[in-house]
């Protein structure tokens, strides 16, 4: 395996709130990605997921307030705020939003929306310079050159979304963040889109974050994933071991809560909500909707662990003598 | 086919809309174009059963159930509901019969009056439909309801506004609002695609519950995942046309037209493990405007002959399945 390329380190995010308070949306997540890599970040809406790559990107509104270290290629792009994350912004590390394929202007053409960021960032010298590169980048993803001309309602959902990613690859970044890029796609557009992530990270030797609430998408097309809960990383590790053998319940509830194909199990639903973030954890944020819940939970913080191959998690369970209880 | 006494009949249903030609197109007499939404789906639904109509979007499943509901008019074709044809019916002759199939939506976010409690929500089919007798009745048959929705304790939920409740509460609240009228056939409009997993198994336990009860259900989905959890049977459809129906393990176990073939190799598993070199169908669905001349799915189709542009295939048994298990194809 190569060495590092990216490296988030005890990344923190604080919401002021309008009545005073602060909302605390990640709460000291780390984590790290070898060059190439695709890594699923997956959890419950309001787990955290945006808004930490949203900070990696230094895309955060005023009234957030980040700590923390991410660090590319041995730099904390963090270090000074704004100042040092703005050179790497789009340029190393891009984002493709949620809902990006719905956000381009109906009366411009993809073509000059993809331009535009190009001109605008300098990257692109001249129009026909970048025109040129906007056909190579529609190409790149798997719509005619000639399309560039054509308008957003032209194009159809996926061919959208593919635009999309094109936009984003437009300054040739080193580390794609997409943010359910495949959430309001139908099976088989999916499929595609997915492939396609899939082919730009082996021809393009991109590192990716997937992020999305989706499990089965993320076990076929990443090999380790994080799973965020209430603002940290409950656990993480390679797809196949966080399937076969979790070790937070939440991990194995969250599979047991959504239907396969092939699955013959009862599916079964996660009780009671994600806590509210305004107000200080106590204990494991899991405790009072898991099903394995014992003494120190409620009151003492889970401590991670390590296991074999790249896989730790945060639950007292893993404290026990006999620490295959979990699954 | 049709079973006798089954709850809901279908058969050779189409359902057309006109696509609109603006004022120079009627000016320059363009010929009227048609959405070809349904174009000639059977099926049945009994009591006690839960069919999943699955497909991508604009293959004509929520036109069929709203056809089925008598939302839209159909074009040609027959509903029958406990055995009576409904589909000549007025408005005032529907009403009793509405009683009777009640639908939920997709969005539980829109389909709540924001202004109207839980009780308002799931009192206003009482009124409507003048039953319920007294107030004091009435609360009965609402605490009922929520109960039977999973909404407990009732007292908890009954006097919230929906903006209090989280989705999958509000979904319940719709559901809650079908079942007053004791219902026999609901109709699920992707019923959970709006909401969070953690919540989505809930809310189709709770369909499957209903189901068990005797309630029959017609489920539209896009995901064949739960379509195969939770549905007896599964009709796979593709540009207004049932392609393949059958028992839901054998649709999904066994596939045998080339469409839901291609579906069952793309949808994502959730074990690593199970990962499938997926066969992926180039392009997107083609515009139900134009549907192609012989075998709808030809121009996607990987194993599509000459025949295939001719002949338009029915719906049959497969060879070697089971006698429920039918497929649209030449080359099954």
């Amino acid at each position: 395996m190569s060495r590092d390329l990216l490296r988030v380190e005890d990344l923190h995010v604080w919401f002021d709130l309008d009545g005073g308070g602060e909302l605390h949306a990640v709460q000291g997540i780390s984590f790290d990605l070898a060059e190439g890599e695709r890594m699923g970040l997956v959890g419950e809406s309001g787990c955290g997921k945006t808004t930490s790559i949203l900070a990696m990107m230094g895309l955060l509104p005023s009234s957030a307030s980040v700590s923390g270290k991410v660090i590319l290629d041995g730099v904390d792009m963090l270090e000074k705020g704004e100042e040092t994350v703005a050179p790497h912004r789009w340029h190393d590390v891009a984002m493709i939003f949620q809902g990006a394929m719905n956000a381009f202007n109906p009366v411009k053409t993809v073509g000059e929306q993809i331009a535009e960021p190009m001109l605008l960032h300098g990257t692109a010298s001249s129009k026909s310079v970048a025109s040129a590169r906007v056909r190579e980048l529609l190409e790149l993803v798997g719509i005619s050159g000639s399309r560039a001309k054509r308008y957003p309602h032209e194009f159809s959902g996926g061919m959208r979304q593919r635009a999309a990613i094109a936009m984003a690859l437009a300054c040739q970044p080193k580390v794609l963040l997409a943010d359910e890029p495949t959430t309001a796609l139908d099976v088989m557009v999916q499929a595609q889109i997915l492939e396609l992530l899939i082919s730009l990270t082996h021809d393009l030797g991109l590192t990716m974050i997937l992020v999305t609430h989706d499990l089965p998408v993320v076990a076929q097309v990443c090999g380790r994933a994080a799973v965020m809960y209430a603002g940290r990383i409950a656990e993480e590790g390679p797809t196949q071991t966080l399937y076969h053998d979790p070790r937070h319940p939440y991990t194995r509830m969250l599979f047991a809560a959504t239907p396969d194909l092939y699955g013959d199990d009862a599916v079964i639903s996660i009780p009671g909500a994600p806590p509210r973030l305004d107000r200080e954890l106590v204990g494991c944020p899991f405790q009072p909707r898991c099903d394995s819940a014992f003494d120190p939970c409620p009151s003492k913080e889970p401590r991670e662990r390590s296991f074999d191959g790249g896989h730790r998690a945060s639950c007292h369970l893993n404290e026990l003598p006999t620490a295959a209880t979990v699954a | 086919m049709s079973q006798n006494g089954a709850l809901l009949e279908v058969s050779d249903l189409v359902t057309r809309y006109p696509v609109p030609r603006g004022l120079i197109g009627t000016i320059a007499r363009r010929p009227r174009q048609q959405v070809h939404a349904v174009e000639g789906v059977t099926f049945t639904v009994g009591a006690g059963e839960m069919l999943a109509l699955v497909g991508e979007s604009g293959c004509g499943k929520t036109t069929t159930a709203q056809t089925v509901m008598r939302m839209v008019e159909e074009d040609s074709g027959q509903i029958r509901f406990r055995g009576r044809d409904i589909t000549g019916l007025s408005h005032r002759e529907l009403r009793p019969i509405r009683r009777e199939m009640q639908i939920i939506f997709q969005d539980p976010y829109e389909s709540l009056d924001p202004r109207f409690r839980v009780r308002d929500t799931v009192e206003e089919p009482l009124l409507i439909h003048s039953e319920g007798g007294s107030g004091k009745q009435r609360t009965e048959r609402i605490t009922e309801a929520l109960v039977r929705a999973g909404l407990t304790p009732p007292d908890l939920y009954i006097n919230r506004f929906p903006h209090e409740l989280s989705g999958g509460q509000r979904q319940r609240v719709a559901i809650a609002a079908a079942l007053v009228l004791e219902p026999k056939l609901l109709v699920a409009d992707e019923p959970v695609s709006m909401l969070d997993v953690s919540v989505r198994a809930g809310i189709l336990s709770l369909l499957d519950e209903l189901r068990k009860s005797g309630l029959g259900i017609l489920m539209i989905t896009h995901d064949l995942s739960t379509a195969s959890h939770f549905a007896d049977r599964i009709a796979v459809m593709y540009l207004g046309r049932i392609v393949e129906e059958g028992p839901a393990r054998d649709v999904v176990r066994s596939p045998r037209h080339p469409y839901t073939k291609a579906l069952v190799s793309v949808v994502p598993k959730r074990d690593p493990r199970d990962r499938t070199e997926p066969q992926i169908l180039q392009g997107e669905t083609p515009n139900p405007v134009h549907v192609p001349e012989g075998c709808r799915f030809h121009p996607r189709c990987p194993i599509a002959i000459d025949d295939c542009r001719a002949t338009d295939p029915a719906l049959e048994p497969v060879p070697g399945g089971g006698a429920e298990h039918r497929g649209a194809c030449i080359r099954m």
